[in-house]
């Protein structure tokens, strides 16, 4: 590794917001210990709660506004309450959300059909990039088996690549 | 309107979809002009943050047009443009008056894990994003601020998360003039905490990706080291190495779950699910650190658990510092940075794609096509 000159002025600002008594930084730094003696401020009027949200048992109520994007329904909505009766410290809290945005995969198929609509996979998972960028990846999808092309390319490129090679293949 | 509609992992659409009311006084709409796709997006997009509802609009980086707003809205007016900050906060609980604006306590019912954000999913709050023509903007006098005379709306909309997130990560870190610092991923995060990194004063930045594109990227426009790690035995001892067998100052994670670069994290955390995501950077960043030096995470990680050595952070003694990006407590300092030329924020902009194309742009960025660094979605009502 080649030493670094010392000298910063090829970098435009370099230390123009450096400061030192800036410690101990932000998050910590702005703590104010009045402001932590509980629920003491004053809240924002509540939007009106038109619709199910469900809120975490850690806390008492629903926060003055909520998003609206898609309240619970059908299996789903049913896993969802469950898992909302479990604090968020439980793995009875997370693990059920999972399975229910699944269960809501197979909802929302079902939704589309029943709507007359065949939901195209080629389209929704943009294929189309690759067509255009990688069309070599989409053939290779598409025909052989990943493992056999690996094997094959790893044979054909030379010693300096093989590492990289050898890393993907560790990854994925 | 049109919207970008979630199916399900790695399956998404536009679609037409109501546009959003007023639900509360102090609400907003606002027509978008910009927005964009980020990494954060992908741990939705690959289905892995919990309570991610089919139907919904992601997009929590937006720049737009105050279309609309509530009865008690005083500080913005139908036609203002409007740089929306990621995270939705009240300004009045005991966390925004912190200026942990990502941390309100008063927008998101369904995690006191996480604040509110903008199209992540009901955990982080059930909002609507901004891939989409309109967005509902909730605590509008409090998060929106107004784009300054002569800023473009390419360099406000990274203003919404990039440029503060990669500023924040750099802020965290505690930088001490002539610290060396080493970031973890060359995305758009990692490229911005690098080049702001410099501001702090550092003495020596290091970027390491594996994506070559990327880091000749930063090498260019962050003015940094970079280096591939798939083609090191082992990063931590090529940290160690470089760093005269000390570790670095700091170390900054800006990968988060989607890390790459070993096998175990990558099956337990990305496709089994088992933990909150693959760790592979945190993990690297803890080793590769200095006895008493500072870990600053801004990657993005689920609510459950990750493998990391977390004996090793007792033992070296490590302090890390975490957390969303504070965007509106950053944005004065942020805009006098860009409207000064000491940060460039649209040189990052590789692909400005139509919002009616958003799958193909979600496939190009997840799998690093085209050389992709920032895509941004222009819907068809955007005539500027
Ligand atoms: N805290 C916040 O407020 C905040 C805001 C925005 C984004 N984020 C998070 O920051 C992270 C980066 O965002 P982005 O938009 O730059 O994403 P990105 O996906 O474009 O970039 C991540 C980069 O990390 C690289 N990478 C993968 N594994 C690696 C490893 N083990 N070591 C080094 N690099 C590795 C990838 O090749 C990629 O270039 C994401 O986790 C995102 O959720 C956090
Ligand atoms: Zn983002
Ligand atoms: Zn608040």
């Amino acid at each position: 590794m080649e030493e670094q000159a010392k000298d910063y002025s090829h970098i435009n600002g370099w230390g123009i917001d450096a400061d030192p008594k800036n410690d101990p930084t932000y998050p910590m730094k702005r703590r104010t210990n009045e402001e932590h003696k509980g629920y003491s401020w004053e809240r924002p009027p509540q939007q009106p709660i038109t619709m199910e949200v469900l809120h975490s048992i850690e806390r008492p109520n629903v926060s003055a506004v909520y998003g609206t994007a898609m309240p619970p329904s059908g299996l789903s909505g049913m896993i969802r309450r469950f898992a909302f009766k479990h604090s968020e410290n439980s793995y009875l809290h997370w693990l059920p959300l999972l399975v229910a945005d699944r269960v809501n995969v197979v909802e929302g198929l079902i939704e589309d059909v029943a709507e007359g609509k065949v939901p195209n996979i080629f389209s929704e998972k943009g294929y189309s990039a690759d067509w255009d960028h990688n069309r070599s990846g989409l053939a290779v999808r598409a025909a052989i088996g990943a493992a056999v092309v690996g094997a094959v390319v790893l044979m054909c490129a030379g010693e300096k690549n093989r590492k990289r090679w050898f890393n993907q293949l560790m990854d994925r | 309107m049109l919207a970008m509609n979630y199916r399900g992992p790695k399956r998404v659409r536009i679609d037409q979809k109501p546009i959003p009311e007023i639900l509360h006084p102090e609400d907003a709409i606002v027509r978008v002009v910009r927005s964009c796709i980020c990494g954060s997006d992908l741990h939705l997009y690959n289905g892995n943050v919990p309570d991610t509802r089919v139907g919904s609009t992601f997009g929590h980086e937006f720049v737009g047009i105050v279309e609309e707003i509530g009865s008690d809205v005083h500080k913005l007016k139908v036609g203002d443009k409007v740089i929306v900050p990621f995270n939705i906060s009240c300004g009045r609980c005991a966390f925004c008056k912190q200026e942990l604006y990502g941390n309100c306590h008063e927008s998101n019912s369904q995690a006191t894990a996480v604040g509110a954000i903008f199209g992540y999913s009901h955990t982080a709050g059930g909002y609507n994003g901004g891939q989409a023509e309109y967005v509902r903007v909730p605590y509008a006098d409090v998060g929106p601020t107004i784009i300054p005379e002569g800023m473009d709306w390419d360099d406000a909309v990274l203003l919404t998360d990039v440029v503060p997130t990669g500023y924040q990560a750099a802020e965290m870190a505690g930088i001490q003039k002539g610290d060396t610092v080493v970031i973890f991923g060359a995305g758009p995060i990692g490229i911005m905490a690098a080049r702001c990194s410099w501001l702090f004063g550092a003495g020596r930045v290091i970027i390491i990706d594996k994506e070559d594109y990327r880091l000749e990227f930063a090498r260019n426009y962050s003015q940094c080291e970079a280096y591939n790690f798939m083609d090191m035995e082992d990063p931590v001892v090529f940290v160690k190495k470089t760093t005269d067998w000390m570790g670095a100052d700091v170390c900054i994670d800006a990968v988060g779950a989607e890390a790459a670069g070993n096998v175990l994290q990558t099956i337990t955390g990305r496709k089994l699910l088992l933990q909150a995501g693959s760790a592979t950077a945190l993990h690297w960043a803890i080793n590769s650190v200095k006895k008493g030096g500072i870990v600053s995470i801004v990657g993005v990680y689920g609510p459950t658990d990750n493998l990391v050595p977390i004996g090793n952070v007792v033992n070296k003694g490590i302090t890390i510092r975490a957390n969303q990006a504070s965007v509106k407590r950053l944005l004065p300092r942020l805009i006098d940075h860009v409207q000064n030329g000491i940060i460039k924020p649209k040189q990052l902009i590789t692909h400005r794609v139509p919002l009616e194309e958003v799958a193909d742009a979600y496939r190009m960025f997840s799998e690093k096509l085209d050389n992709c660094i920032k895509p941004v979605l222009i819907p068809p009502s955007a005539h500027e």
